[in-house]
């Protein structure tokens, strides 16, 4: 237990400040809130206690025991054994850059790996060694455009069709922030607007636009005219992307992008409760000084060897204080390390193969959803392991009914899109086999019936 | 530590040189020997600005520190000095001559009374170099 104070160091305080006792600074509370007798049961043994946690995690429904077609932002695929067995080691065993990170030339050298890796993967020159979650990350992306026009341009764009929650939490960091507004395009009817939609909206007070890719409803678009235009207006673009399809698809680099984030939970890291995830950020070296969080740098040390240094602390919150571009400091190293093991165990081809597996499992389960009587599949234009069904009762009745087969049937888009009553967002990865495809169809022909 | 007798100075180690309306804005020797080897320079303002006496002109990062450096006195700015971004280590070989930072219209030359010359300056630097 961590105590700060003893008895006499304590007394000492409340004398200086002429206080008798602790419980006089909480004078000012009603007294019945003060100390209210909280009626809670006795105390139990271990055994016991362990006994009724077992029961409360029995009552759970996991993606262990069902079928999962939920997806949304957070998908299941398969980790490798040597994942979990890799990052459980002692040495490793740290949620954070350390404190003295140089000590650390173990961890130091995977965060580097990672940075590498995701530079490579979305097709940009840096990365930084990653943030709390894709939502974070995307948020700091506006925190970034923020500054590099130095609070100049207070207009940030943003499709409809990016995961909403990176939408929320984007503007819970920036709508405190003075003369910034924010943007959403086609909220109202999202599967009719696309990035070219955008276009008319950019203005020279614009700072970001932000796209996703593939995007939330899990479609593909060629983002390059976009691209052009959010440059011709001095503008950045953002792309958030999901990782995985990044196997398979051109990279938002190749795009023009300026800035690269993204949820790194497909990377090795199971869905848990929603955490912990990791965030990745990725943008052009002209950008550098620019970025929030930690960076690890390769260098030499006095004898020539290779080590690795956190590099350009200057521009972060530790040093910088109130004038730094963000004030994160941290980042999610253990799941970096995962994303990092997951990557390097599965190599360019054995992540090609995995996306490859996911969006043709995704298309044979479109294709036989599409022959469903009452059922439309979304598919005017190219997916990639995700797609929505307009389905002809709510997607409500019907994801309970799955369930009812032990079936986790997807994302009820009503819930982030309210006029999307009848939408179903159904995921797909290598880990649905084609038995589980063909009973989703199955059961959805059945529970459609009334 | 050299301290041009012609310049006016700031407690926090900026220099102004005035000729006429203009003023020429650096920092002083004293400022890169606490810094030591600067590595990056960004001067985040734009000729045609008019700034407030304080105002944030530009940023300093050295292998141990980042500085903000502020405007000693108010006025219109003239021309930022470009080449610092690419040779930032001119603020430690010639502070006074090759970094000066940006050349300013005077606004209001009363500021520039309230400024340190060269004999308070050093006077100034003795109580704090150790």
């Amino acid at each position: 237990m961590f105590i700060p104070h003893t008895q006499a160091e304590t007394e000492g305080m409340l004398k200086s400040i002429g206080v008798k006792s602790i419980e006089d600074l909480f004078s000012v509370v009603p007294e019945k809130f003060r100390f209210p007798k909280l009626d809670l049961p006795d105390g139990v043994t271990e055994m016991e206690a362990l006994a009724e946690m077992k029961e409360y995690a029995a009552a759970n429904e996991t993606v262990e025991d069902l079928i999962c077609f939920l997806g949304a932002g957070a998908y299941r695929h398969y980790i490798p054994a040597a994942v979990d067995s890799l990052l459980r080691r002692g040495e490793f065993f740290t949620a954070y850059t350390p404190y003295q990170p140089e000590i650390s030339q173990g961890t130091l050298q995977a965060v580097f790996e990672f940075q590498t890796l995701m530079a490579n993967l979305t097709g940009m020159e840096v990365a930084n060694a990653s943030h709390y979650d894709g939502a974070t990350a995307t948020a700091e992306a506006g925190v970034m455009a923020y500054h590099n026009f130095r609070g100049k341009r207070s207009h940030i764009l943003l499709s409809s069709s990016i995961n909403p929650q990176n939408r929320e939490v984007l503007c819970t960091y920036l709508c405190g922030y003075e003369n910034v507004e924010i943007e959403t395009i086609g909220l109202d009817n999202p599967l009719q607007s696309n990035p070219d939609s955008l276009i008319p909206y950019i203005t020279e007070n614009t700072s970001l636009v932000v796209v996703q890719y593939p995007d939330f409803f899990g479609r593909i678009f060629d983002l390059s005219s976009l691209a052009t235009e959010v440059h011709s207006k001095g503008a950045l673009l953002a792309v958030i992307a999901n990782p995985i399809a990044l196997g398979l698809l051109k990279t938002p680099g190749e795009f023009g992008a300026d800035i690269v984030v993204g949820e790194g939970q497909p990377l090795g890291i199971p869905l848990s409760f929603g955490g912990p995830y990791l965030g990745f950020f990725t943008t052009k070296k002209e950008y550098v000084r620019k970025i929030a969080g930690r960076l690890v740098g390769e260098t030499i040390d006095v004898k020539g060897n290779r080590g690795y240094v956190l590099t350009l602390t200057a521009r972060e919150q530790h040093i910088r204080r109130e004038k730094a571009t963000s004030n994160i400091c941290s980042n999610q190293g253990l799941m970096a390390l995962a994303a990092t093991i997951y990557l390097s165990l599965l190599g360019k081809n054995g992540l090609r193969q995995v996306a490859n597996l996911c969006y043709q499992k995704a298309h044979y389960a479109a294709e036989k959803i599409a022959k469903i009587p009452g059922f439309l599949v979304e598919k005017k234009t190219p997916f990639f392991h995700e797609f929505v069904v307009h389905c002809p009762i709510s997607a409500a009745t019907i994801t309970e009914r799955l369930l009812d087969n032990q079936i986790l049937g997807g994302f009820e888009l009503s819930k982030a899109f309210p006029n999307m009553e009848n939408d179903l967002l159904v995921a797909v990865t290598e880990l649905n086999s084609k038995e589980d495809i063909d009973f989703l169809v199955e059961s959805l022909a059945e529970v459609s019936h009334d | 530590m050299n301290t041009p007798a012609n310049l006016k100075y700031t407690k926090t180690d900026e220099w102004v040189l005035v000729e006429g309306k203009t003023a020429t804005v650096g920092v002083t020797d004293f400022a890169q020997s606490q810094l030591s080897d600067v590595v990056f320079v960004e001067i985040p303002v734009d000729a045609g600005e008019e700034l407030k006496k304080q105002a944030h002109i530009a940023t300093i990062e050295s292998v141990k520190a980042a500085a903000d450096v502020n405007l000693p006195t108010s006025g219109k700015v003239i021309e930022t000095n470009q080449k610092l971004a690419d040779t930032p280590e001119l603020i430690n070989s010639d502070p006074y001559g090759a970094a000066w930072m940006l050349k300013l219209e005077i606004s209001d030359s009363t500021e520039i009374n309230q400024l340190m010359d060269a004999k308070a300056y050093e006077d100034y630097c003795s109580t704090r170099s150790h």
